[in-house]
């Protein structure tokens, strides 16, 4: 193994995802950890903020502990690319050196992270769920693998920056309060990368999975919901208690709810603060999407299902009869 | 004639694999081989390509140990035309950014228009791999795509969803996708497949075939380690209360959301 090199004088670094000058949630996530991992390694903590509305962003960073924001709002970076993204990261990494670099595992934190990380030719770290300085003073990141079977510390020893992809949700936002951190515009890029594609049409959504993936409340069903009435019943149930509806394998695969509604191994990751399950047994295959939820309450009718193992509160009883005698006893 | 690389990985059904709590090591004895599901969506869109294209050749491209050549009988069955496994024993112990070094020179020798793969593996999970190859080839990455609308030699026009949308891109060729479920419905392997996949002969090429630098393989190509593996925390088995008629259940149940609730 090679010697660890110095700490990059760069410090700490938390990719500042944003849209239209608003940070993406996570990034105060990030800031918090990232403040705690720069002081242990007594380095400053930056924010690099890329797109239009970058200043405005990089602004709302510094109301956090941050030392430094680093907006960049060349024109390339306007519409979200991974091309140009992960070349200007790269490019300023390699002038400012950092020691380590956080970003959310959102959809574009996992697309762009990784091309920059083979710019830098560094170790990159997905979907990260724990972070900590060893005692060597490497950073130790804990993810998961096998659909939540196992969880693995991974260190990248030799090469710098330590990169790392964090999944939303994990960590504590950190509090609000700057610390009179310093905003340092970045020059426009040398050369900006060739365009080799063309956004023709964006589509806002907020339904097909999206809603899903961040929810606070899901209504989860499924086997023994009975057929495509038991969902509508559990859509109502969603609907009333403002959470988002789910499905499991099974009940997808009987055609009861559509694919983009399948949490699991092979469909959507989610970890709301409450989890309702109805009539699911909890196969492993599903488990592995749900398993990390705050609160787990499952409704089933076989005591002895795998669900109630990640439950933190259960009933042994017929789903299909309990749900509308809840809708009821809500009012609705 | 476009050529089409479709990267597959052989994965344990990892729902399966447990860590031993107490040699803290994988337990994945009796656990079962197969084809990364995502990459089976890969390889049928690749395939769904060719025909489109009317000709091209869809091939089937794996890094792995030797048994790996299973999963890409399985992809010659499915309708890939030819299979190439990557194999040596310098390449083991990789983690993505050595892996997806040995894919890209790989790609070099194929010269595809297009390189496909799943979103990501079930086993690691980490969905770098697609974007790294990209990235070592200098080629466009789309990752999450729902949808191929048009495919000529030259460019690509295809759906893929983010966290808040979807996005149409026109791309230029050639380019890196990387896909998700409903992209299609992966074909089931035909009779005639299944033979001729039997018979077919697998070329393994090692570092010398693609010119590899063994420093930028396997376990010495990989800037991350390993340190630690262990088991989630448990959680203790919760409270069950014994539930009357639904409508005592649903009571129960109901006092209990609005405990739990997210204010």
């Amino acid at each position: 193994m090679r010697e660890a090199p110095a700490a990059g004088p760069g410090g700490v670094w938390v990719f500042g995802e944003q849209e239209e000058g608003r940070l993406h949630p996570v990034v105060p996530e990030l800031i918090g950890k990232g403040r705690e991992l720069a002081d242990r390694l007594g380095l400053p903590l930056a924010v690099p903020v890329f797109g239009r509305g970058a200043e405005a962003a990089a602004r709302e960073a510094l109301a956090h502990p941050v030392d430094l924001a680093i907006p960049a709002e060349d024109p390339e970076l306007w519409i979200y690319s991974p091309e140009p993204y992960a070349a200007r990261l790269a490019g300023l990494a390699g002038e400012r050196r950092p020691e380590i670099i956080l970003a959310g595992a959102t959809a574009i934190g996992r697309e762009f992270l990784p091309r920059a990380a083979v710019l830098l030719k560094t170790g990159l770290t997905a979907d990260c769920v724990g972070l900590e300085i060893s005692p060597d003073r490497l950073l130790r990141q804990t993810c998961l693998s096998f659909g939540g079977n196992v969880m693995a510390a991974i260190v990248c020893p030799g090469r710098r920056p330590q990169m790392a992809t964090v999944r939303p949700r994990v960590f504590r936002p950190a509090e609000k309060g700057g610390r009179g951190g310093r905003l340092e515009t970045a020059p426009p890029a040398a050369g900006p990368p060739a365009v080799r594609k063309r956004r023709l049409e964006w589509l806002p959504e907020t339904a097909g999975g999206a809603d899903l993936a961040g929810a606070d409340l899901v209504v989860a069903g499924g086997r023994g919901m009975g057929g495509p009435k038991g969902f509508a019943l559990l859509e109502r149930l969603a609907r009333r208690l403002g959470g988002a509806l789910a499905a499991s394998r099974a009940a997808v695969d009987a055609g009861w709810a559509p694919p983009d509604r399948q949490v699991g191994q092979t469909g959507i990751t989610v970890r709301p603060k409450l989890y309702l399950a109805f009539g699911i047994s909890g196969a492993a295959h599903h488990l592995a999407g749900m398993a990390d939820s705050d609160r787990i309450l499952a409704v089933n009718r076989d005591p002895g299902a795998p669900i109630f193992s990640v439950a933190a509160w259960g009933l042994a009883a017929d789903a299909l009869e309990v749900v509308p005698a809840l809708l009821r006893e809500l009012g609705e | 004639m476009m050529e089409i690389m479709v990267c597959l990985k052989q994965v344990p059904d990892a729902a399966e694999v447990r860590v031993d709590p107490a040699t803290r090591t994988l337990m994945r004895q009796g656990v079962a081989a197969m084809v990364n599901p995502f990459d089976l969506h890969a390889l049928e869109e690749g395939v769904r390509c060719r025909e489109r294209l009317g000709g091209g050749r869809v091939t089937a491209v794996s890094m792995g140990p030797p048994q790996a050549a299973e999963a890409l009988r399985e992809a010659l069955a499915r309708g890939a035309d030819a299979a190439v496994l990557l194999g040596s024993r310098v390449f083991a112990g990789a983690d993505t950014l050595a892996t997806s070094r040995v894919l890209a020179l790989a790609a070099g020798k194929l010269a595809p228009g297009l390189i496909l793969a799943g979103k990501q593996a079930i086993d690691a999970d980490t969905g770098q791999v697609g974007p790294e190859l990209a990235a070592w080839l200098d080629w466009p990455l789309v990752c999450y795509v729902a949808k191929i609308r048009e495919i000529s030699p030259a460019r690509a026009v295809v759906e893929r969803r983010l966290d808040s949308g979807r996005e149409v891109l026109e791309v230029d060729l050639p380019a890196v996708f990387t896909v998700i479920r409903e992209i299609n419905e992966p074909r089931l392997p035909s009779f005639k497949g299944r033979l001729r996949a039997k018979k077919a002969a697998i070329p393994v090429w090692d570092e010398r075939e693609l010119g590899a630098d063994p420093a930028e393989t396997g376990l010495a190509g990989s800037p991350t380690a390993v340190a630690e593996i262990f088991p989630p925390p448990r959680r203790e088995r919760g409270e069950m209360p014994t539930a009357g008629t639904p409508a005592e259940a649903a009571r129960l149940l109901a006092g209990k959301i609005r405990e739990c609730r997210p204010a």
